[in-house]
């Protein structure tokens, strides 16, 4: 249903749901539940559900389909792909949305042949993503977590109401009680930051500034862990120095490739990763011919403690007070080195030292949207790693935890596939869309280096993008940039609303034709389970059913749920069947492929490889030998993680609650990174490939080797226009920039930010008839300061002016929000007739988008190329970059601007009730009125 | 009109709402609906569930307040719900013997099939705690879940209010606040709980535990700024010193 992935329990009453409640034992949620999680009933009879496959017959927009079979259905997408794949596979985009069948999908792309393939995280977190994984081979959110239970200081950034949220609720109840101080750094005051001990209401996109000031402020006292920076950090690798080489800034390595140190004990050169190793921390040291290194650490200091990340020269453009830093960083100090803790668990590290026990530095953070959607967000995450690190706070009691399968050797070993010659017709790719680029060599391009995917993603324009940038393709489709394509295929992504930057412009480039008459994206395929906007605008419409009819997994191949305590993924069994021509998107995907005659989907002879369609898959697909969507009780059903196909391996998970939880034993908890008995289990598992340590890189070589290969020195060098752009912000430490797309800040002086509200996290529930009413229009919220200036009151109605465009909206006024920052809740606005609402629904005529004003690309620069706005390493959407200015507006109809032409219905859908008296039938006869 | 039941109640269910971890989600808010709309009240209807102006029956509702501006400036979200008062006017008030208090256990009730939806008690409770039904022109209010807590068909562990067994952030209780032995009245007393507008004299049972005090600094005492490492010799000298082996 949503990212949080909660395990539920459905309860039935005569064939329908009469309540849905949270599993206590499953290791998400352990029981509670969100509103979302209890609305699901409403989400199940919701009127705007889809009622069969539908094929267009007016022009696209204006919602005219013929309902069809799903053997018309399927025979015509499988006709039009199967062309585009004997001709040129990257002629289909297949891009899917919030789905959680994600391992799915980017092997079903791959066994097609396109890699033109991503979900949503270009447009979501991949900046959290990338930096954990190119820092820490993990993660904020799905990749660790607090240690909730520990902790003694919690510090959470740009993280008001989002992922993930029942586990941060649980989690927050948990400090609360502890009584532990919780810091929330975020430029409004709702949700989390409302219960924090301390609101620091940031200015948006200076979260990088705040972090390095801090790790200014600890550096300047010596407030960091020595020795867990040189044990398990890159902090002693020595860096080469001589500018102009090859080598330069790469780190210093022996002829069998391995990092040196220099030895402060020995005062030998020595790889830095040997047992015994004492890396020296400062210092030049004079190698062989002239040839100079320093150690990384020595690098950060140099960087770190100048003048311009002091506390004094951050406040003013943080917006946080001089002395409120130091004290906060005065407070960490306190909280890692004074108050730490000690589990008396002896364990074993990485290189066969016994430890007696565990010593934890109990400061930990979370962080997400806030940092992740700005184009500065992935070198802020780096930052946030950065300091995690100097406390000595990562994967250890009280701090920041892992959960496996990570950590994963830093960056992981998988490379995006779809290079120059790995696409071809009738060919699968030779591995996944999606990867990560350890160099140059690694990108997504053509020999002349413009890219290979329609998105741009691994191309120089954004080189890291591990996971696609599917808010650049309806655009690069619509130009023919790189290259045209013929069939847009997506599943639950709203592109033609609330999910696309610029709505307007997207429909517009949606519904244009060539001269020729054709469409210029001339074939759209959707599948939804709902009447959303992006319906209207499809060609072919493959309806999925809810959640609650179809089987659904949540493998340790795609976005696990594991905890620190041990990895664990679920299943989700239907519970209803549909009551209409809908059938389950996977099911589809997989009958697709076997019409298309995709390798893996076919068996020997021909036949349909998984005949009963994704419950078949789950069980018999093998990624890897032993190896596949479900790591529980595999082989004879006492096997975990890796083990032959259990035929009976669904009916274990159901036995089970739905979930398998592998639990750690206690002195493989912590240190995961470099604890033996952790990593040996860890590849046994398959979670790595072997059981190395895994050093944190806080200085990246992949990023310095993008830089030198931008400055000519080394590696295939990107065209002259990306140059400068690569050599910039592909800096190996992190570093803080202001957000790319700045414009006029005294035409547009005031930042605008959204938020989704914890009722619809990672959704947009307005068919939900109980969580409408808990938010059916929004306001642009604005602080009471900034609202007297302008001579605005509460219920003002106001332009909101960006350099793309101007909407209007009704004002509410509030005192906790950044002083320079408006925001509103994201996608309550709904255009209307959409999701079957009534077009009068205050979603449509007082709810809005800031959607409207945010480019696409962002202004033109030097020689006429615009680029996506976007992170330029990692290509994810830059959302919270937004600058506008605020208009009194005049008093004429109190309706939000713009107003889209009300949609039809695109099929007969069932009349939306006028009364709802949901759960009448369940009232006793003799209890009936 | 109608009387409260002489003797105060042996045990008094209520709710403990902790003000300090709210984060105002809402979960509370759609669990108790859901639960409701088909339990002993079924159901919670909703007008133009679709339309231009949806609005319902809720049991339970969460709202946001800010108080207060700049460094002290605070957002509390605010669950209401029937509070089951003692003395609670919405009983008195009521001139059928619909609106009822139970003796055994201080849980305020609706006797629907007595309810003429007059309206009366939800103009006597001070606190907006009961919603009229408009499509079953009856009065409905929270129950407690008292088709959960006395329920022998659900596992023990269950046998408490929809919004308490939901709540992510563990920020509501549920137990017998005449026992002072019981879980909430031990929180009740470590925290201050309290029932809001005392004065009226109401008598809630429900109680709210107020926000903590905000902490600026942990509890033992850190310095505003950190002293540098090595004054002197910069903190490449520092770094000397502390590796120095």
């Amino acid at each position: 249903m949503c990212a949080c992935r909660c395990g539920i329990k459905v309860h039935l009453r005569d064939g329908q749901i009469r309540y849905i409640e949270g599993n206590p034992d499953h290791p998400v949620n352990r029981g509670v539940l969100c509103a979302k999680g209890s609305a699901g009933i409403m989400q199940h009879y919701s009127p705007a559900r889809l009622t069969g496959p539908l094929k267009r017959v007016g022009e696209r927009g204006a919602c005219a389909f013929q309902e069809i079979s799903w053997d018309e259905a399927l025979a015509t997408a499988t006709a039009w792909l199967a062309r585009i794949r004997a001709d040129d596979p990257r002629k289909l985009a297949f891009f899917t949305g919030r789905d959680q069948s994600q391992a799915l999908t980017g092997w079903w792309a791959s066994q097609f042949g396109t890699p033109n393939y991503a979900a949503h995280g270009g447009f979501c977190s991949v900046n959290m993503a990338a930096a954990g994984m190119y820092t820490l081979g993990g993660s904020f959110w799905e990749f660790g977590e607090p240690d909730w239970d520990r902790t003694r200081y919690f510090m959470l950034f740009g993280c008001a109401e989002d992922h993930d949220s029942n586990p941060i609720k649980i989690g927050l109840g948990r400090l609360k009680q502890r009584g532990v101080k919780i810091v929330s750094v975020n430029p409004v005051r709702t949700g989390y930051s409302a219960i924090a001990d301390e609101w620091l209401g940031i200015t948006p996109g200076t979260d990088g500034l705040l972090v390095l000031s801090l790790v200014h402020e600890l550096l300047r006292a010596g407030a960091v862990d020595v020795d867990y920076l040189a044990r398990y950090t890159n902090a002693g690798w020595l860096v080469a120095q001589n500018q102009g080489r090859p080598d330069y800034g790469l780190f210093l390595r022996d002829e069998e490739g391995r990092p040196l140190c220099w030895d402060r004990r020995e005062h030998r050169l020595r790889p830095a990763e040997d047992a015994g190793a004492r890396p020296s921390l400062k210092g030049e040291v004079q190698i062989a011919r002239g040839r100079r290194a320093l150690p990384v650490f020595h690098l950060m200091a140099e960087r770190y403690l100048d003048a311009r990340y002091s506390p004094d020269a951050v406040a003013p453009q943080t917006g946080i007070a001089a002395a409120t830093i130091r004290r906060i960083a005065a407070e960490l100090a306190q909280a890692a080195f004074r108050r730490e803790i000690a589990l008396e668990i002896p364990w074993t590290d990485a290189w066969g030292k016994r430890h007696e026990r565990m010593l934890g530095r109990p400061v930990s953070m979370h962080a997400m949207r806030g940092i992740s959607a700005h184009s500065n967000g992935f070198h802020t995450c780096r930052a946030l790693h950065l300091l995690q690190a100097l406390l000595g706070s990562i994967d250890v009691p009280g701090g920041w935890r892992f959960k496996p399968p990570y950590p994963k050797p830093v960056p992981p070993g998988l490379k995006p596939a779809g290079r120059p010659g790995e696409v071809a017709p009738n060919r699968p790719l030779p591995g996944p869309p999606l990867g990560f680029p350890a160099g140059p060599e690694d990108l997504l391009v053509e020999a002349d280096g413009s890219p290979c995917r329609i998105d741009k993603a691994f191309s120089w324009e954004a080189p890291l993008a591990a996971h696609g940038m599917m808010h650049t393709v309806i655009g690069n489709a619509f130009h023919g940039d790189p290259y045209p394509i013929d069939t847009l295929f997506m599943y639950m992504a709203n592109m033609a609303w609330n999910s696309a930057m610029d709505v307007g412009g997207t429909i517009e480039m949606l519904t244009a034709k060539d001269a020729d008459g054709e469409y210029r994206i001339p074939r759209i395929i959707y599948a939804d389970a709902y009447f959303s906007e992006t319906v209207a605008y499809a060609d072919l419409i493959l309806p999925d059913t809810t959640y609650l009819e179809r089987w659904d997994c949540i493998s340790l191949l795609d976005r696990p749920i594991s905890k620190a305590e041990g990895p664990a993924d679920a299943i989700r069994q239907p519970v209803l069947a549909p009551d209409r021509d809908v059938r389950p998107f996977q099911d589809v995907l997989l009958d697709l492929g076997a019409r298309l005659g995709l390798p893996g989907m076919l068996d020997q002879e021909g036949n349909p490889a998984f005949p009963k369609g994704y419950t078949d898959y789950l069980v018999h697909h093998e990624r890897k030998p032993g190896i596949g969507s479900l790591a529980g009780w595999r082989g004879d059903g006492g096997e975990h993680g890796r083990g032959a196909p259990n035929p009976e391996q669904l009916q274990r998970y159901v036995e089970n609650g739905c979930f398998w939880q592998g639990e750690l034993s206690p002195d493989q908890r912590f240190f995961k990174h470099a604890n033996r008995d952790y990593l040996d289990y860890a590849a046994r598992m398959g979670f790595i490939d072997r059981a190395a340590p895994v050093t944190f890189q806080l200085y990246s070589e992949v990023l310095q080797k993008f830089r030198l290969a931008a400055q000519g020195i080394a590696g295939p060098p990107p065209p002259q226009a990306h140059r400068e752009r690569i050599e910039t912000y592909f800096d190996p430490l992190p570093f803080w920039y202001a957000p790319l797309d700045r414009g006029d800040e005294h035409l547009y002086p005031m930042h605008a930010v959204t938020q989704r509200p914890m009722a619809m996290y990672h959704s947009w529930g307005s068919q939900n008839a109980w969580l409408r009413q808990l938010h059916s229009s929004n306001r642009l919220y604005l602080g009471r300061e900034r609202a007297a200036e302008m001579g605005l009151r509460d219920g003002d109605w106001v332009w909101v002016v960006s350099r793309h465009g101007r909407i209007k909206v009704q004002v509410r006024l509030m005192a906790g929000v950044n002083p320079d920052t408006c925001w509103t809740w994201n996608a309550i606005g709904k255009r209307a007739g959409a999701w079957h609402l009534a077009p009068q629904a205050p979603e449509a005529t007082k709810g809005f988008l800031l959607n409207h004003l945010i480019d696409w690309l962002l202004p033109e620069r030097g020689a006429g190329y615009r680029y996506a706005n976007a992170d330029p390493v990692t290509g994810q959407a830059a959302w919270y970059d937004l600058r506008v200015r605020v208009e009194k507006a005049q008093p004429e109809a109190a309706v939000s601007l713009p107003q889209l032409p009300v949609l039809a219905t695109p099929c007969e859908l069932p009349e939306a009730p006028a009364v709802l008296r949901y759960g009448r039938q369940f009232r006793p006869e003799s209890r009936r009125p | 009109m109608t009387s409260l039941p002489k003797e105060p109640p042996a045990r008094r269910l209520g709710l403990v709402i902790d003000l300090d971890t709210c984060v105002g989600c809402q979960a509370c808010v759609i669990a108790c609906k859901e639960w409701n709309t088909g339990g002993f009240p079924a159901p919670l209807t909703d007008q133009e569930p679709y339309g231009a102006r949806p609005r319902g029956a809720f049991l339970n509702r969460v709202h946001g307040y800010e108080a207060g501006d700049g460094e002290s400036g605070q957002t509390v979200h605010f669950p209401k719900s029937c509070l089951h008062c003692d003395e609670a006017a919405c009983v008195t008030v009521c001139p059928t013997g619909a609106s009822y208090k139970r003796a055994e256990d201080g849980i305020v009730l609706v006797d629907e099939s007595l309810c003429i939806g007059c309206g009366l008690c939800a103009w006597a409770c001070p606190y907006g705690a009961r919603e009229l039904d408009a499509d079953q022109g009856v009065m409905k209010k929270c129950t407690l879940c008292i088709d959960r807590i006395y329920n022998e068909n659900l596992p023990e562990a269950d046998r408490r209010p929809a919004c308490v067994a939901c709540c992510p952030t563990g920020a509501r209780h549920f137990g017998d606040l005449a026992n002072p032995d019981s879980a909430v009245s031990k929180l009740v007393a470590e925290r201050d709980g309290f029932g809001p507008l005392p004065e009226l004299g109401y008598q809630p049972t429900n109680r709210y535990l107020p926000p903590r005090p905000r902490r600026r600094e942990p509890a033992d005492h850190v310095a505003a700024t950190l002293e540098p490492a090595a004054p002197q010799g910069g903190f490449l000298a520092w770094l000397d010193r502390v590796l120095g082996d």
